[in-house]
């Protein structure tokens, strides 16, 4: 049992490392959401549609309403750069000194998308903390409760990163992740808009958003912050986080890079 | 200590009545033809009550008692007797009352007659028009001050406040506001007047021993644009510290540091706020959005939107009793 910790804390501690040694990467992390927050939510805040839709009790300003998907996309990045450093931990071999626990395979992988979430938390929590002083301010309790909420979220998507490590070949190919994983699903999804607001627009669009699990990540996210359950976006969340984290161990192969050297 | 001790009065004949009854407040429906009646222990509308036609202003005598209702287009105000929920009375008002307010006698109730430019005096207890007072276009907004010397009318179209001498029902003075003036409100103290301009987009405060305009307030929201800041409803704590202003299709409330006329903060609410109305001890404050059909509720000390009620069509007037 003590060589699992002590594995996990390696794990932990070597993304910790190599996330203060590129100081730059958090405040990237931080500037993207704040810009949407600050500059594009500002523009915007007149042009929501005002109506209640749970979990909120009142009619709020658009500024409320994205905050929750700002941190969100916070935890979607970071997952895909999760998979990013994987590629290159691939490309560089530092991934075969991992592979040389003892310990089975896909604990190490567990051990690495708990890595990534924790530093992720950190990085929503400094965000929020920002959208607290610019007056969006869910309930402190909410703040809590939005924990358990964030590291599921952040464990889904840091998931679906690594599933994706496992068919990228290269570190180039990372752009194609860009905008063939990140932009649709946060663009097809509640974080930036309501989907009864969809509806409008689209019924097909509207459903593409209903079934993006990242939509589901915002929601779950949402209603925490507001000391609520969603029952469906938390079955959703966990079903994905499980469906994500059994194909990557069952897909995963460290020789790939290797194999292609060797070829 | 008055307004304590009747207060407390009310609380012990509603609690001697029924046990544990909650404060409940009352909202006038324009489109439903009904009041919403909310209890505010679970903050949500528990019954509705059909009343006459267009109900709007509406009143509470100072027992809490009764509930006086505009009932605009049936050109009557209704008299409810708020422990049956029955209307009990239909008083002469004279065609299309909007507002009105009643004296510190809890007999004479100043109803303004918005078609016929007129203020009707109608005895509460005989049921007697006393008289009618011709004022500007267009009457609205009414007051009468705590200490009963003074009723103050509004008239839309003449932009003007209008002081009646209580006791002889005479005009005796004018005082010119900004466009379209709605609704009129006393300070605690009697020594203040605070009037909203729909049109004009302000609040003007008027010192009543002079009559004369002492201050006019603007309100300016990020994101809004000026043209639909307008100023109707008009709430004052009772310590003199805050004013608090619906400003329409603004979907806003204003709060006002009462002192230094210094617009604190600005509160989204609900759809084209009109009137508002505290809960007691000043803790909340309700205000009727009409276009979106609710009500909010206003943490008073926090100064947050806690909450939005659905009421029905055009929520216009509300009052609340302990």
């Amino acid at each position: 049992m003590t060589a699992y910790l002590e594995c996990l804390r390696g794990i932990v501690l070597r993304e910790w490392l190599r996330f203060v040694q590129q100081r730059s990467r958090f405040f990237s992390a931080l500037v993207r959401p704040l810009l949407w927050l600050l500059v594009f939510a500002a523009g915007f805040r007149a042009a929501l549609g005002i109506a209640i839709i749970e979990p909120y009790d009142t009619y709020i300003t658009y500024e409320t309403y994205i905050v929750p998907g700002l941190a969100c996309m916070i935890l979607l990045f970071n997952g895909m750069q999760g998979s990013l450093s994987m590629v290159y931990d691939r490309e560089m071999g530092s991934m075969r000194v991992l592979l040389m626990s003892p310990l089975p395979r896909p604990f190490l992988l567990a051990a690495k998308l708990v890595a990534t979430s924790l530093l992720s938390l950190l990085q929503v929590y400094a965000f929020l903390a920002i959208a607290w002083l610019y007056g969006v301010q869910p309930p402190v309790w909410g703040l809590l409760y939005a924990l358990p909420a964030l590291l599921l979220a952040g464990l889904m998507l840091a998931a679906l990163g690594l599933l994706l490590s496992n068919g990228i070949r290269q570190l180039e190919n990372f752009a194609g992740v860009m905008n063939f994983v990140i932009f649709p699903l946060f663009f097809l999804s509640s974080a930036l808009y309501p989907l009864w607001k969809m509806r409008e627009a689209s019924e097909w669009l509207y459903w593409l958003c209903a079934l993006n699990p990242f939509s589901h990540a915002v929601e779950l996210v949402r209603f925490a912050l507001y000391e609520r359950l969603s029952v469906t976006a938390l079955l959703v969340c966990l079903g994905v986080t499980a469906l994500c984290s059994v194909l990557a161990v069952l897909t995963f192969n460290p020789q790939h890079a290797a194999l292609r050297r060797s070829a | 200590m008055r307004h304590l001790l009747l207060a407390a009065t009310a609380a012990g004949f509603l609690l001697a009545g029924h046990t544990a009854v909650a404060a409940t407040a009352y909202v006038s429906n324009e489109k439903d033809n009904n009041l919403s009646v909310i209890d505010l222990d679970k903050l949500e509308t528990v019954a509705t009550i059909d009343v006459g036609m267009r109900p709007r202003g509406l009143a509470l005598s100072h027992d809490n008692k009764l509930l006086f209702i505009c009932a605009s287009d049936s050109d009557r105000v209704q008299v409810m007797d708020l422990a049956s929920r029955k209307i009990v009375k239909e008083l002469p008002s004279g065609a299309d009352p909007e507002q009105f307010a009643l004296h510190p006698n809890n007999k004479w109730l100043y109803i303004s007659n918005e078609d016929d430019a007129l203020v009707t005096v109608v005895d509460v207890d005989s049921e007697q028009v006393l008289g009618q007072i011709d004022v500007g276009v267009e009457p609205e907004g009414m007051a009468v001050s705590p200490d009963g010397k003074w009723a103050v009318n509004t008239s839309e179209t003449t932009s003007m406040l209008h002081w009646i001498d209580t006791a002889t029902n005479q005009l005796v003075d004018n005082t010119q506001v900004d466009q379209r003036p709605r609704h009129v409100e006393f300070s605690q103290d009697g020594k203040l007047l605070w009037a909203s301009a729909e049109i004009g987009g302000t609040v003007t405060v008027v010192d009543v021993a002079t009559r004369q305009p002492l201050k006019t307030l603007n309100f300016q929201i990020k994101g809004v644009h000026p043209d639909k800041v307008q100023p109707v409803g008009v709430k004052l704590t009772a310590d003199g510290k805050y004013a608090f202003v619906a400003l329409g299709p603004a979907n806003h409330v204003a709060v006002v540091d009462a002192q230094t006329y210094e617009v604190l903060d600005y509160l989204l609410v609900g759809r084209r706020v009109w009137h508002m109305a505290f809960t007691p001890g000043e803790k909340q404050l309700l205000t009727t959005n009409g276009v979106s059909g609710d009500v909010s509720v206003i943490d008073v000390a926090s100064r947050k939107v806690t909450k939005s009620i659905k009421v029905g069509r055009y929520p216009w007037g509300v009052v609340v009793t302990p």
